[in-house]
């Protein structure tokens, strides 16, 4: 157990002698805390502020007649894109965990875990470069392939000729959040009850079937709060987007250019910006902070709530 | 140097729960005084209200006087850090700084509070301290190396000797040799013994003949039953308590018929 | 939620099954033991009929031979030894398959970055020169007649430095600090409670949106439009601070508390007690984690793109006018170069920037392993 207050504020204790370094230290410490309050709040104030202009303006002077009309094409190009992410990271980053947590010897699975850490370092502008140079042109044959074959379908309508799409950022989102939703699955999975696992083992359970009746269901809800929290960080990537899709306005096509997403909305226009559309782009921003807000809540409050019924194992 | 100290009707809490009920005794100077009983019954948590390390536990608290030389220990001017610069303590298992080296661990009292001091002194204090806990034939060679490089008998007495570096008053021990092996017990039940000349001695033991061995008063802790709060049975010269208990309670659990 | 029953009743073994449904506890049979290899084999030649005999690319190849590879496997073991192990083979076989779909961007990555960074980089007029006074037709020139390469990212890397810097002297103390109070002071008060949320919710605060920030807080505060330095490492400190308090406080909670007990019963003050036992003990991990966080933000560009602009000479003065980092540098020489019809020295410039930030990233990650690793107190 860890040695926390020694003075915990219970009513009718005596009080004692404390000394100056002590109050003053305690008092530091106490600031910094408060500090971390103080920033947060003031990431929400000092963006209002500054977005709000917005709101009194005259609708005409606004990019698209109105902040509603500007802002919700993005929402759905930034959701659309962090889903696809998600969707695709998912079950990779799953399986990656469960190699390292069960089927990889010791070392073997703590070198993965470099590897994974390192994909998780990589700096997002170099992943943007990455996907426009090297993941995009090679998109190209499959995006006219799916165009052919299945263009009857809306999201595969036209295909692009250069490949940066919002699929092809979806796809480099992927693989940007795959390390995190990895960390946290492996975590889980590590945190299996022994006692479960042998259980089906001695009941004479391959491997896979000790997996998938001890190991997933124990680790399930780690794993959703995982994938939100790779969520939340797909939302708010801006690079990645900014350098590899060729904005447009909204379309339900996904692997042709257009679309954009909030952060790489910002990023394009904000070093040309003044003025009320400044106020916009900020306002935009705001947005993107309460969406993460809200993902990243509900990511905490689900891994949270495993970890209260872990507690009784 | 070393003090009387008067326990008087002290009751000790974690939080809402009672630990210890109403304990009162007199701690003799220059005398070593062993607390015994079954696990659990607060003697640790006794032992550390003398020098006021038991607040140090979120929700710790007490009721009650501790009178050194009659002074009060709890009274509110009292600056526990000033408590416990007079009160030393060595723990169940021997906790030597990781950090630091034999001779920075011996001065750590003083260092760590930033003490000036030459360092032909700082030389001298570590001597004495380890001479003063039997230790300094056995390190003097090595006093730049970590202390936990030391065996667990000789960590142990480096703790003692960092506690009697800062020349306390009393020195409390809890268990001191439960964590050591036959040998280097023995060296440490010495150790005791010699201390008593110069400090007033409480140590808490889990071995009755260890109690016997070292202690001139022996008093008995018991507790009614898990979840109450422990107490003190009774408290006499060892020789009695070990040949002539005055409760039925103390001969049960000295002939081991303890259930 | 599976729960556990005792195992060692008639009772408690129903209990058991019943839970772990889907298994019948029947012995399998035993598979023959080489047609794992023999698959496997099967596998690789496919690969190379594919590739070289049919003349088909490489990824394709080995996809198909993968795809055609898992369906051997489960028939192979359907029929050898039953269902359930060719499941097993199956799901053996896709999470291998995972590993390997992870490990494939990685490297494309890094080959990319080194192939198309390295030969600038291991240049010094490169690491030494601005982009003061280059322009698009030095590019041209450059490209066109073959003239002598100019202009590299010495103020950007300087820029980096300074920016980062910052940020850290920033984030450590006030991170360390809220580490030290939830740890040492706060307990599980109400207020600690508090911080730690908040700290959770500053995890997730998207880069650009802290760019905003500071760049919305320099406006208020300086005038609307100011960029410069400090603003960067406002932006980068609000990303940073997070990190640090998670991973400092992790490391003062394995200091053992008996060290904080050994302290504080030798009548040493509390707060001499956390400076002088507690942070030594730690510093080690501590270490680490300020490095970690380091990493994490040193390649940030959207944040610095919004709150710092855009230079192209040296500016060692944080508190005034825009400057560059590497990561801003890689940004615009690859998406603007200098000159549109004559990009290659500007995508070569972009890519050596890359390589840069990726060898400084991998560079800080290693060090805070080795740190943690063999500065550790000794404990034996
Ligand atoms: N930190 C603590 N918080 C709450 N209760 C404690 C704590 N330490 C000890 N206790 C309780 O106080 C009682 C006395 O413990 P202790 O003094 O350690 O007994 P002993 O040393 O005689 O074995 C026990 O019931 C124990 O569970
Ligand atoms: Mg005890």
């Amino acid at each position: 157990m860890s040695m926390t207050s020694d003075r915990g504020a219970r009513p009718g204790r005596r009080r004692t002698v404390r000394r100056p370094g002590d109050i003053t230290f305690h008092g530091a410490a106490l600031a910094s805390g408060l500090t971390i309050l103080a920033i947060l709040a003031g990431v929400a104030i000092f963006l209002v502020v500054e977005a709000a202009p917005v709101l009194t303006a005259d609708p005409e002077e606004l990019t698209a007649g109105g902040f509603g009309r500007y802002v919700l094409p993005l929402i759905a190009g930034t959701v659309i894109a962090s889903v696809i992410a998600m969707v695709v990271a998912t079950p990779v980053a799953v399986g990656i965990a469960l190699f390292i947590s069960h089927y990889a010897h010791r070392r073997v699975g703590t070198s993965v875990g470099f590897v994974v850490d390192l994909l998780a370092a990589v700096p997002s502008v170099v992943f943007g470069m990455w996907g426009w140079q090297v993941l995009a042109p090679r998109m190209v044959p499959l995006y006219r392939w799916l165009e052919a074959n299945l263009g009857f379908i809306p999201v595969f309508g036209s295909a692009s000729s250069t490949g940066r799409t919002l699929m092809t950022a979806s796809l480099v989102l992927a693989v940007m959040i795959l390390p995190i939703i990895t960390s946290v699955s492996r975590e889980v999975f590590l945190q299996t009850p022994r006692l479960h696992e042998e259980a089906a083992l001695a009941l004479g359970a391959t491997k896979w079937e000790m997996i998938r009746t001890a190991v997933l269901p124990f680790g399930m809800p780690g794993v959703i709060g995982g994938t939100m929290l790779g969520l939340g960080r797909a939302l708010g990537e801006t690079m990645a987007v900014a350098i590899i899709l060729s904005p447009g306005v909204f379309t339900w096509v996904l692997i042709d250019s257009g679309n954009s997403t909030i952060p790489a909305e910002i990023a394009l226009n904000f070093p040309e910006a003044s003025g009320l559309r400044l106020s916009e782009l900020i306002g935009a921003g705001l947005v993107l902070f309460l969406i993460t807000l809200a993902v990243n809540l509900l990511a905490r409050w689900v891994v949270a709530r495993r970890a209260d019924f872990s507690g009784a194992n | 140097m070393s003090k009387r100290i008067d326990i008087n009707d002290l009751n000790i809490y974690y939080g809402s729960f009672h630990a210890v009920k109403d304990v009162s005794m007199v701690i003799e100077p220059k005398s070593v005084t062993a607390f015994i009983g079954p696990s659990g019954c607060g003697k640790s948590t006794f032992l550390r209200t003398l020098n006021r390390m038991h607040e140090v536990v979120p929700g710790g608290r007490v009721e009650g006087d501790v009178l050194m030389d009659g002074r009060n220990l709890y009274s509110r001017d009292v600056d526990p850090v000033d408590v416990r610069r007079e009160v030393g303590m060595v723990f169940q298992r021997p906790n030597p700084f990781p950090t630091m080296s034999i001779k920075e661990n011996v001065l750590a009292g003083l260092r760590l509070n930033s003490k000036r001091m030459s360092s032909s002194t700082a030389d001298e204090l570590c001597e004495r301290a380890l001479r003063g806990a039997n230790l300094w034939s056995e390190v003097k060679d090595r006093l730049d190396r970590p202390g936990s490089g030391l065996s667990g008998g000789q960590q142990q007495r480096l703790c003692i000797a960092r506690a009697i570096a800062v020349q306390p008053e009393v020195i409390l021990m809890d268990e001191p040799c439960s964590a050591l092996d036959p040998i280097s017990t023995l060296a440490v039940e010495d150790l005791i013994h010699e201390l008593k000349s110069d400090y007033t001695v409480v140590i808490v033991t889990h071995n009755m003949q260890q109690a016997a061995r070292v202690s001139d008063r022996t008093g008995f802790f018991n507790l009614e039953a898990t979840g109450k709060p422990g107490h003190l049975v009774e408290m006499d010269d060892t020789q009695r308590i070990f040949n002539n208990p005055g409760k039925k309670a103390t001969e049960d659990y000295i002939s081991g018929r303890f259930g | 939620m599976p729960t556990l029953h005792r195992l060692d009743t008639q009772e408690g073994l129903d209990h058991r099954i019943d839970h772990v449904r889907g298994v019948v506890p029947a012995p399998v049979r035993p598979a023959p033991r080489r047609l794992g290899a023999v698959l496997g084999a099967v596998a690789v030649a496919t690969v190379l009929l594919l590739w070289l005999g049919l003349d088909l690319h490489l990824g394709l190849a080995v996809t198909g031979a993968f795809l055609l590879y898992l369906a051997l496997t489960y028939v192979g073991f359907r029929v050898a030894a039953g269902a359930r192990v060719a499941t097993d083979r199956l799901m053996r076989g896709l999470l291998y398959g995972a590993f390997v779909v992870a490990l494939l961007p990685l490297c494309s990555l890094l080959w990319t970055v080194v192939t198309l960074g390295g030969a600038r980089v291991v240049n010094p007029d490169f690491l030494l020169q601005t982009m003061n006074g280059v322009t698009g037709l030095h590019d041209q020139a450059t490209q066109q007649q073959g003239q002598l390469f100019i202009g590299g990212a010495y103020h950007a890397i300087v820029g980096t430095l300074l920016i980062t810097g910052a940020a850290t002297l920033i984030s450590v103390p006030v991170g360390l600090l809220t580490a030290i109070y939830l740890v040492e002071y706060a307990g599980r008060s109400r207020l600690a409670h508090v911080i730690r949320f908040f700290v959770d919710v500053m995890t997730g605060i998207p880069s650009i949106v802290a760019g905003l920030f500071a760049f919305a807080l320099w406006a208020v505060v300086f005038g609307i439009g100011t960029k410069d330095g400090m603003a960067g490492a406002v932006a980068l400190s609000v990303l940073m601070i997070p990190t640090v308090v998670r991973n400092s406080e992790e490391m003062l909670r394995i200091v053992p508390n008996e060290l904080r007990e050994a302290s504080l019963a030798l009548g040493v003050p509390k707060w001499r007690t956390i400076v002088r036992v507690v942070l030594p003990t730690a510093a080690s991990g501590l270490a680490s984690g300020v490095t970690l966080a380091i990493a994490r933000v040193i390649g940030e560009t959207a944040p610095l793109l919004v709150a710092v602009g855009y230079a192209r000479a040296l500016n060692t003065n944080l508190l005034e006018g825009p400057m560059n980092t590497l990561a801003v540098y890689a940004y615009y020489m690859f998406t603007k170069p200098l000159s549109p019809a004559y990009r290659d020295p500007s995508i070569e410039r972009a890519w050596a920037a890359a390589l840069l930030l990726v060898l400084v990233v991998v560079a800080l990650n290693l060090s805070a392993r080795l740190i943690a690793r063999f500065f550790a107190p000794t404990k034996r």
